[in-house]
């Protein structure tokens, strides 16, 4: 193929991403599962890359969870998501970033539905102005966080203390890349690179000197899926899908997972625990697992904040060969101490993974 | 040592998907050579309907053609032995395939497989 007609066919996969002016709508699981992410994407933001972003305190839950479970009616889901909307008028903003790739997808969903069924969208107006009284506009950019990461991804690495790199051998970290499903298997148009080609991470990791891993389950879903977690008796499902994905990937040795969505780092993470549990087996050398990130931890590591101060503790694999790896320092002492100094213990030693605590 | 293993209670569903390039096609490479109507099978299981050892057994003829062309012949041999070679699904076959022969150059590419791994082997 001709270049020239390749990079034609690559504009078709390209999204516009506000340069600046963010409103920024957490996820409500991030919070707990990963807390520092957000945290070290709102830092980057502002003190690294000079932006501004709105980080709103009255915002609520995009309703996803409980919608693709089915305990949450479309029309109440685009109702809340008008309140957020509202809220983002109020501040005065007009790009709307979230941070979670499920709300990302929703309020894509929500903004297609409007465009093909306006009478749709006027009685969602009325709904919401006899609830609360407020009327909003629709956002004039609508971003997922990691897209804004993508943008900036180079005045990233240029800021950055360190590369994904072995600092022993100088050879690029082999990097597997998760995307999350809702990012742009729904409405590939959205995403940067479509549903077949997302280059929102590989994009990242790139720039920041690693190498992508392809694998023959590249584009499977992590296992969370909603249902197959939520429902209890689903959740043997759920954890087969992260096993062949972890089987798929084995082979070909990755030093690291990096993930866009909230769900995907959670169970890519913590399902290595189970299955070690359950089966004895581990998927990365010495009995330790595959660290799993998100890309704001990775942007935090690079950029040589305090791994502990980013939340990389809370994580089921630890982090500390990949750390070591990369050159990163850290103190072992302090893992596992509190904002103040104080020892929050440690927590249970699992059987087969290998735990880093003293 | 034996590994202490937690019930969570909920477990791990063993992947079905196909790995044609790890299977072992010998057998059915073999069997093809012998018995070239077995490209003629479509799988529509009326050899399966009509069989009277699948009224007493679990045995499907369907079902063992589509293993020996996956190349999924672990355990095979006993599942053959099943069958009395009576032909009648030889009779029924809509697409003429000499079921009976076929059986016969299973087992015999099967038993040279087991005896000396290799299917290759003349009977």
């Amino acid at each position: 193929m001709k270049l020239e007609g390749k990079r034609l066919i690559w504009q078709e996969y390209q999204k516009e991403i506000a340069d600046d002016h963010y409103f920024y709508a957490r996820s409500c699981i991030r919070q707990t599962f990963f807390p520092g992410a957000e945290a070290v994407f709102v830092k980057i933001m502002k003190d690294e890359l000079g932006k501004d972003i709105h980080d709103e305190q009255h915002h609520t839950s995009c309703t996803g969870i409980g919608y693709h479970a089915d305990v949450v009616p479309f029309d109440t889901t685009m109702t809340v998501i008008a309140r957020q909307f509202a809220l983002m008028t109020e501040a005065g903003y007009e790009n709307y970033a979230a941070s979670c790739v499920t709300s990302f997808g929703l309020y894509t969903e929500v903004l297609e539905t409007w465009h093909h069924f306006p009478e749709k969208e006027a009685q969602v107006r009325e709904f919401l102005y006899k609830a609360t009284g407020r009327e909003f506009n629709k956002p004039k950019n609508l971003a997922h966080a990691s897209d804004i990461v993508y943008k900036f991804r180079h005045q990233i690495a240029a800021k950055a203390k360190y590369k994904l790199i072995d600092k022993n051998t100088g050879e690029p970290l082999k990097v597997v890349e998760h995307i999350g499903c809702h990012y742009s298997k729904m409405f590939p148009h959205k995403g940067i690179g479509g549903a077949e080609y997302p280059y929102v991470l590989s994009g990242m990791i790139e720039a920041w000197g690693g190498e992508v891993i392809d694998y023959p389950e590249r584009r499977h879903c992590c296992g969370f899926g909603f249902r197959q977690y939520i429902v209890q008796a689903n959740r043997g499902f759920s954890l087969s899908c992260s096993k062949k994905k972890f089987d798929s990937m084995e082979p070909y040795q990755p030093d690291m997972i990096i993930t866009n969505c909230p769900g995907c780092p959670m169970f890519l993470d913590r399902w290595q625990y189970a299955l070690s549990e359950m089966e004895g087996k581990t998927y990365g050398k010495n009995n330790n697992g595959i660290p799993v990130f998100t890309y704001e931890e990775v942007a935090g590591m690079i950029m040589g904040y305090d791994p502990w101060k980013i939340g990389l503790q809370l994580h089921q694999v630890s982090a500390e060969p990949l750390l070591d790896k990369i050159g990163i320092p850290y103190d072992p002492l302090s893992k596992f101490k509190g904002k103040n100094g104080e020892d929050l213990g440690i927590p249970e030693t699992p059987n087969y993974l290998k735990f880093y605590a003293d | 040592m034996e590994k202490k293993v937690k019930n969570f209670g909920y477990s791990v569903t063993r992947d079905r998907q196909i790995d044609f390039d790890a299977n072992n096609h010998d057998v059915g490479k073999i069997v093809a050579l012998a018995e070239p109507t077995l490209h003629l099978c479509i799988s529509c299981g009326t050899c399966s309907a009509t069989c009277t050892a699948s009224q007493f057994t679990e045995f499907s003829l369907r079902q063992v053609i589509l293993l020996v062309r996956r190349g999924e012949t672990k355990g095979l041999l006993k599942e053959v032995s099943k069958c009395m070679l009576c032909g009648k699904c030889q009779l029924v076959c809509p697409r003429n395939v000499s079921t009976r022969n076929l059986i016969i150059q299973i087992s015999r590419a099967l038993c040279n497989h087991e005896v000396s791994g290799s299917a290759m082997l003349k009977p």
